[in-house]
């Protein structure tokens, strides 16, 4: 990170829109330290009040889950309809349930 | 996230053979076809990435270069509330080049390269902006028009089925309302206001109606990308379409003006329910295209100078960022 002409590490932007909301990703921006994309997130990502908290993380630190992988991980949760409460049949008459 | 391992990733997809990659291309245009959005780490064709990045740096440089016309006036504005109004519109074009790279670099490009492109003069962006602004009622007249037919162009692009795209795109239309709206305010308070000021909001509708109508781009008959564009649902109206529904729009804004819409072709085609418009000057469009517009030359040099004389900053945020991270590293140690 010498050469400043070069891209400057990439931090990945959350904002909390209001007091009570989670953080929520909103994008992604280019600066050398963690202060300076905290204060390019206020300019780039609230310029009219959308958020009362800011999150910035190094993209590099973020670790996903590989999309080819999405059948293994996930498929396993398709055929598990009884963790929803639809699934059972209660009749009309009671109540509250 | 986005940008980190898309090479290797995208190898590592293409280790298979020819067939394979038939079979991915028609998975990829079911997803499409089924509206599903595309995502920086999903395989997709070659063509399709180079298609957006081209499409996507365009756009994000048209955003930076649209600073300029408009900036012009910005120690000049009538009030201090129109100059506010102003910064204000053009910090958000500066975003919307933000957000834009920030998409284009999703698909394995550098924003390096890409502001290199431009500032080497390698890249195109929107010819509009190679117009000069001589009088304040152009700042009315660009907002109305021009962030006019950007809107209408940019509605359809937050449905594209590129998801960092898309989801730039509505970030932006969010944004491009207020610009229209007060580029017409502008607009309105000097068609109301003495005949010189009338007569000046007059000139620049002259000035800004042809050149808002090429913003849509070449006749589809003309069009080399729209077909293969439209099946990848990277677009969903063909230019002609869109430049027909801003013509609709726009020529009733006028008349509300009192302003006459520079083309003694333009009348009602009632059984269409469309006005019919004269023919487009293409030969103009492609010259400005070409670099020979009013202020092509004026524009890439604005924006060398701003880059060259950004450097200093450039290095300062560099070397401070460089101190830190070694305090750190000897107070861990
Ligand atoms: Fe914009
Ligand atoms: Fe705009």
């Amino acid at each position: 990170m010498t050469d400043s002409s070069r891209d400057w590490p990439l931090y990945e932007i959350f904002i909390r829109a209001r007091a009570g909301l989670d953080h929520k990703h909103v994008g992604s921006l280019h600066a050398t330290d963690a202060m300076m994309a905290i204060e390019h997130a206020r300019d780039l990502y609230t310029r009219r009040q959308e958020g009362v908290s800011i999150w910035a993380v190094r993209s590099s630190d973020i670790v996903a889950s590989d999309p080819a992988d999405a059948d293994a991980l996930f498929e396993p949760a398709r055929d598990k309809v009884y963790r929803h409460p639809t699934f059972y049949d209660i009749p009309e008459e009671v109540k509250t349930l | 996230m986005y940008t980190q391992g898309l090479d290797s990733l995208g190898k590592d997809c293409l280790r298979d053979e020819a067939q394979d990659i038939g079979r991915l291309e028609q998975r990829f245009q079911a997803r499409i076809d089924a509206e599903e959005k595309i995502e920086p780490k999903g395989w997709m064709p070659e063509a399709y990435r180079r298609t957006l990045i081209r499409q996507i740096s365009q756009h994000a440089h048209s955003e930076i270069v649209g600073m300029l016309p408009e900036g012009n006036w910005i120690t000049r504005a009538p009030s201090l509330l129109r100059k506010s109004i102003l910064i204000a519109k053009v910090q958000d074009e500066g975003g919307h080049g933000a957000y834009l790279y920030s998409a284009a670099e999703t698909l394995g490009v550098s924003r390096d390269e890409l502001i290199g492109q431009l500032l080497e003069g390698k890249a195109k962006y929107s010819s509009i902006f190679n117009y000069p602004t001589p009088t304040w009622a152009d700042i009315g007249a660009i907002g109305w028009l021009v962030d006019g037919a950007a809107i209408m162009n940019q509605i359809p692009l937050c449905r594209c089925s590129y998801g960092p795209y898309a989801r730039a795109m509505v970030r932006i239309c969010k944004e491009e309302s207020f610009h229209q709206r007060q580029g017409y305010e502008i607009m309105l308070r000097l068609s109301r206001g003495t005949p010189p000021q009338k007569e000046m909001a007059q000139q620049a509708l002259n000035r800004w109606w042809w050149p808002s109508l090429m913003m849509f781009g070449p006749s589809d008959a003309e069009s080399k990308h729209s077909a293969q564009s439209m099946r990848w649902k990277i677009k969903r109206f063909s230019n002609d379409e869109l430049r027909q529904k801003f013509v609709d729009f726009t020529v009733p804004q006028a008349e509300f003006l009192g302003l006459a819409v520079p083309d003694p072709a333009l009348s009602w085609d009632e059984a269409a329910q469309h006005y019919r418009f004269g023919a487009i000057d293409w030969s103009e469009f492609e010259q400005v295209l070409k670099g020979h517009g009013p202020c092509n030359r004026e524009r890439l040099e604005a924006r060398r100078r701003a880059h060259d004389e950004g450097r200093w900053v450039r290095d300062a945020a560099v070397a401070h960022a460089s101190k830190q991270a070694a305090k750190e590293k000897s107070r861990a140690a």
